[in-house]
């Protein structure tokens, strides 16, 4: 049989970035960014609508916690920065061939713009808050003039957020299981997923939780569409692209990713939203933390994988 | 002008002495390097071949690090070399991810290293130090648009390859095979 050894005079894992090269924080920071993104994406989809009395979850109180997931994912980025005090380098230009640059400069906006958010609707939670200087009541009542007007915005950089999350990890030819643009839309729809299901746990309303439920299943079964046209792609392509799809199919990827984030992160999620829809009763906290583990899982899962599939020659 | 490299494998005997030359040039921290040896066995047994290659980064000329590095830290320096300006960059590894070769590492200091074609000797007209001190001389270095550097001349007369070119990158360090 017709054999190829390699032997490279320097496997090790300070050099050899398939050995090394990013860890638990990225994963984190791209399902932070991704469910911020989800939730922003009702809140201000659903103030556009002009339905903000309906749906309350989504448009004031699931927003608070926006700016605790982007400032925590931002740290964790930040911690996986080796050369941490250069950071500000990152804002002195903008490059656009470079998704980590406008995603930075996105972040830039959207952190901001999402606490803003937060106080807007700071008296849902402390219904006795007080901005105490007349200045902030002031800017207050004037943003309030333009909600919808920021909702714009929002709702843009929000997809933008989700996308990115994605694109991050698409441009990178060099790991062929990440080099698939599907992974941009796919990414996207997991945060809103994710956005969906963090809504219905800050829900009050019966009937709003039915619609949040309603859009969740709907967007589980996107992501089944997108996951496997994801698998088809790989395996009709090159053969490093069929061996990143190999990683999950029999590679050592498989169990991890199809029990944890297909079964226990849509499936079963999925099954007990129809079930809830239909009258059964069941806490909606479980579906909830089921979509959100799988969810990061699912990213935990996609960088590591990624950094082991690689070229060989 | 564009700098390029070419490497005989016929000739390389995988001593070693490129890795040293460099990292003793380049004070490259122990434990890492930015250039190393592949030995490749390929064919039935007992018709067997060996290809010794010494690696490095290839100066790519459509090259993913540069276009994926965010501040700009690296980026095209003079004859097409890629180099990584080290108070810019903030260590984010998004160019390790993007390169096919894996010709970066994560310096202790926290930025990003790599070759850089000995960028400060061949500005006073040296060669890198890998290529000066290869005692087989299989290494050629210069001006691929100067039709008769040594690396134009050698790349006209011998039939040469580039590693994984289907990975787009346009690779300038050519094996000569
Ligand atoms: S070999 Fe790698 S580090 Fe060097 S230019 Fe090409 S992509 Fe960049
Ligand atoms: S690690 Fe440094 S050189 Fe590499 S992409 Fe990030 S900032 Fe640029």
């Amino acid at each position: 049989m017709r054999e190829e050894i390699i032997t490279s005079g320097r496997l090790n894992p300070h050099i050899d970035p398939h050995l090394e090269i990013w860890h638990w924080q990225i994963p984190l920071y791209l399902f932070l960014g991704g469910l911020a993104a989800g939730i922003l994406f009702f809140a201000a989809l659903y103030t556009i609508m002009g339905k903000e009395e309906k749906y309350p979850g989504a448009v004031r109180r699931a927003p608070i916690l926006v700016p605790f997931l982007l400032v925590i994912g931002l740290f964790a980025l930040f911690l996986d920065l080796k050369h941490k005090l250069f950071f500000w380098q990152l804002y002195t230009t903008i490059k656009f061939m470079s998704p980590m640059s406008w995603g930075a400069w996105t972040l830039m906006a959207i952190t901001p713009l999402s606490m803003i958010w937060a106080a807007l609707h700071i008296r849902d939670f402390f219904p006795k808050w007080d901005w105490k200087y007349d200045i902030l009541k002031d800017i207050e009542t004037e943003i309030l003039k333009y909600k919808v007007h920021l909702a714009w915005v929002m709702i843009v950089l929000s997809v933008i957020l989700g996308i990115y999350t994605g694109i991050l990890l698409s441009a990178f030819n060099a790991r062929p299981l990440w080099n698939t643009s599907i992974l941009g839309p796919l990414f996207l729809t997991s945060g809103l997923s994710a956005g969906a299901a963090t809504i219905l746990l800050f829900s009050k309303s019966a009937k709003e939780r039915r619609l949040f439920a309603k859009i969740d299943i709907l967007l589980i079964v996107i992501e089944l569409f997108l996951i496997t046209h994801l698998f088809m792609g790989f395996l009709a392509s090159t053969s490093v692209q069929i061996d990143a799809a190999n990683l999950f199919l029999g590679g050592p990827y498989t169990a991890p990713f199809w029990i944890f984030v297909v079964v226990l992160g849509m499936l079963i999620p999925a099954g007990l939203e129809i079930m809830e829809l239909r009258h059964v009763k069941i806490p909606h906290v479980i579906p909830v933390v089921l979509v959100l583990f799988g969810s990061l899982m699912f990213r935990f899962i996609i960088v590591y994988a990624g950094q082991m599939s690689r070229w060989l020659y | 002008m564009r700098y390029a490299m070419a490497i005989d494998t016929k000739k390389c005997v995988g001593c070693s002495d490129c890795v040293v030359a460099c990292q003793t040039e380049n004070n490259v921290p122990i434990g890492y390097c930015r250039d190393w040896i592949v030995e490749v066995t390929d064919g039935t047994y007992p018709q067997l071949e060996i290809e010794l290659r010494s690696e490095r980064c290839n100066h790519c000329d459509n090259s993913p690090c540069v276009r994926c590095c965010p501040t700009g830290a690296s980026h095209y320096e003079k004859g097409g070399i890629v180099t990584v300006t080290h108070n810019k960059c903030i260590g984010c590894g998004a160019c390790i991810s993007s390169c096919p070769y894996d010709a970066r590492y994560s310096h202790p200091e926290g930025y990003v290293d790599k070759c850089t074609f000995c960028i400060h000797r061949i500005g006073k007209g040296l060669k890198p130090a890998c290529v000066a001190v290869c005692p087989t001389k299989c290494m050629y270095f210069g001006d691929l648009e100067d039709p008769n550097s040594e690396v134009s001349l050698v790349l006209k007369k011998r039939k040469h390859k580039t590693l994984i070119p289907e990975a787009g990158t346009k690779p300038q360090v050519y094996y000569l095979i």
